[in-house]
């Protein structure tokens, strides 16, 4: 059985869900309280670590393959830089609230601080996706130990590639 | 609509749209890269002659992020853009051998919004946050190769890269700790209230170790040598050519003429430390046998003159009295050409030591010989780079080396004046060196079926040495009007900037 046991497994089927939701919350409210698309992405991130912890690589990556999370990584940053670009249209600036300036909502509602959760959002995928991908790189490195000639255990980390 | 904030926007964008879209077609990267730079290259024209102050956000200093563009801001860009679009150009064949061009020109591209974003900021924090951008994407750029001796010369430079980003964060707090604020400007103008202090004394010794450390001044030049060999060539190019120019001396001009002020005993550091890297780097690169770790202890004894002109205009400028300010003017002008001319010959330089790799699949000198009948374009190019660096007249490495030299004179520094002259022999002694055991010569054994490189990458190297003789032209009244004196008189205004900026 592949991960790690049961117990660990139970538990994490019963709280990813959780997680992932407060990482959702922590972003979406990033304007009214403590957190933002930052602390909210590390969160996200989190959960689909502690399912590739608790279950496997495979299971991981079938929720959230490697070549999405890189496209959901370009995807978040390309946001971030068209919102501050549709500030120069809109706003005459780059980063200009122009969302704030049509429609300032009321503040410490949830619709206020105009491009502000919009940020929140793009940082948010950015943050969660890169910080996945990070992980799953890093678990992908391993350490070969082979026998030498002489018997000696040596660590052959070096990639063969042709160059 | 103002142009000033596209310079980050447009590599920022092109970075991430090129991995999301080009995972499928094959020419489509290098198609964005190039057409990433090139746009930028021709948005840099756009900036000569222009200045302004632009409020990200709409919000005003101090409370908010501005970009200053003034003339030393926009000769940076030209520079910064007019190497990388002749690294990109070069990198299409180049980097064909390596695996994954999407993350190359990725990365590339986060480098160059990261130094237009260092040339443009007028906030101290901001300033730090490019620089982590454009140093963290040349760590990752210099073990692309992903050997041995890549890594390791990459984690090498890592490490003090980030002891480096150390300092200046930790000067910037100090600094921040001190006036409250972070915007250049308003710093400038709480320091000028508050006069020289312990703390701001101390945080400018932490500048000029970070600053230092980034533009590879002797006493912190220890990763250079690995790093800048280690990465490909166009990206050797870059780093060499713009990278520890924009990060050091740039962003340390910056910080030291217009927000902090020079004095006499900061302009005796630079000059010491000028001197110190010329005439250093000049001798550790007399005993290379490899061609790109040659190139690279050259930078740093280049440098070492930037950082003297520095230094002499800062004690000029210092000092004051009778024509105290020619002096300070003719030495930055001497200062401020040399450094885009040895943007130029350098990435010139390292781009032909790809050119030899890629056909010689070998970096040593021993190895070689007698290129320069196989690979006559190369050759031609590598000779131009030479004789442009060690000064010969017709090429523009001369007028620099030949107005710092005059600076010193008139700023009554004769043995200085002397050392310059000497390092300029030593220069020309290592890059007959080159020639002749790379180019000339017996054909080397096994270099027999060597062929000159693919078209774009001698195209991208003629580029540069065509502009190697044509930026002498720079110092003639009218282009130099138009390009070099604007960027003296911004860093000569010193803390002048500071009105210019707040407008009040």
């Amino acid at each position: 059985m592949k991960g790690m046991t049961l117990i660990v497994k139970t538990v994490t089927r019963w709280v990813k869900g959780f997680i992932f939701l407060f990482g959702l919350y922590i972003i979406l409210f990033g304007h009214l309280t403590p957190g933002g698309g930052f602390a909210g992405g590390v969160i996200l991130a989190c959960s689909y670590i502690l399912l590739t912890l608790a279950y496997s690589k495979e299971v991981a990556h079938r929720s959230l393959s490697r070549a999405v999370a890189s496209e959901l990584d370009s995807v978040g940053a390309l946001i971030f830089l068209s919102i501050a670009l549709l500030g120069i249209y809109f706003g005459g600036g780059f980063f200009v609230n122009f969302i704030h300036r049509l429609s300032p909502g009321e503040p410490f509602r949830f619709l206020s601080a105009g491009i502000i959760p919009l940020c929140n959002v793009a940082i948010g995928i950015k943050v969660g996706s890169s910080l996945f991908m990070i992980f799953v790189i890093l678990s992908a490195m391993r350490v070969i130990v082979r026998k030498s000639d002489n018997g000696r255990e040596i660590i052959d980390n070096r990639r063969k590639h042709p160059r | 609509m103002n142009i000033i904030p596209l310079f980050i926007a447009i590599p920022l964008g092109f970075a991430f749209l090129i991995p999301m879209f080009s995972r499928k077609v094959r020419w489509l990267p290098d198609m964005l890269g190039n057409l990433a730079t090139l746009s930028l290259v021709i948005l840099s024209f756009y900036t000569i002659g222009r200045t302004g102050n632009y409020y990200m956000g709409g919000w005003r200093p101090p409370i908010g992020i501005n970009l200053v563009l003034d003339g030393f801001s926009s000769l940076m860009l030209i520079m910064v853009s007019g190497v990388s679009f002749a690294a990109t150009l070069f990198s299409v064949q180049y980097m064909e051998k390596y695996t994954s061009k999407l993350r190359y020109y990725s990365l590339f591209l986060l480098m160059v919004a990261g130094m237009n974003g260092v040339a443009l900021t007028g906030d101290m924090f901001n300033l730090y946050v490019f620089l982590e951008i454009a140093s963290i994407a040349s760590y990752a750029l210099v073990g692309f190769g992903c050997d041995h001796e890549e890594l390791e010369a990459s984690f090498k430079y890592l490490v003090l890269g980030s002891i480096a980003s150390t300092f200046i964060l930790f000067g910037i707090a100090l600094i921040y700790g001190m006036t409250g604020s972070l915007n250049m400007a308003h710093v400038g103008q709480m320091i000028q209230q508050q006069g020289m202090g312990p703390t701001l004394l101390f945080a400018m010794v932490m500048f000029l170790m970070g600053f230092g450390l980034k533009a590879a001044l002797v006493p912190f030049h220890a990763w250079l040598p690995d790093a800048h060999p280690s990465a490909p060539a166009p990206i050797s190019a870059m780093l060499s050519g713009v990278l520890i120019k924009v990060l050091g001396v740039y962003a340390m001009m910056r910080i030291f003429f217009n927000v902090i002020g020079v004095d006499e005993k900061l302009s005796w550091v630079f000059i010491g430390a000028g001197v110190i890297s010329m005439v250093v780097g000049g001798l550790l690169a007399l005993g290379q046998w490899d061609y790109k770790r040659l190139l690279a202890y050259s930078s740093i004894s280049q440098m070492g003159y930037v950082i003297l002109a520095i230094g002499v205009g800062g004690m000029a400028m210092a000092r004051g009295g009778a024509g105290a300010n020619s002096v300070a003017a003719l030495a930055l002008l001497g200062g401020l050409f040399h450094l885009i001319n040895h943007a130029t010959f350098k990435s010139l330089m390292f781009l032909t030591s790809g050119s030899v790799v890629y056909g010689t699949n070998t970096r040593d000198l021993k190895k070689m010989g007698g290129l320069f009948y196989k690979m006559p374009i190369t050759g031609l190019c590598a000779m131009v780079g030479s004789l442009s660096i060690a000064g010969l007249p017709p090429f523009n490495g001369f007028w620099s080396k030949l107005i710092i030299i005059l600076a010193c004179v008139k700023a009554g520094f004769y043995g200085i004046a002397l050392v310059a002259v000497a390092v300029s022999v030593i220069t020309l002694a290592y890059y007959l060196k080159l020639q002749k055991y790379a180019f000339f010569g017996e054909v080397g054994e096994g270099l027999k079926d060597v062929k000159e490189s693919p078209s774009l990458m001698c195209l991208s190297m003629g580029i540069l040495a065509v502009l190697c003789v044509g930026l002498s032209l720079l110092l003639l009244p009218g282009p130099r009007a138009v390009l070099l004196d604007p960027a003296v008189e911004a860093v000569l205004q010193g803390t002048d900037y500071i009105t210019v900026v707040l407008g009040r």
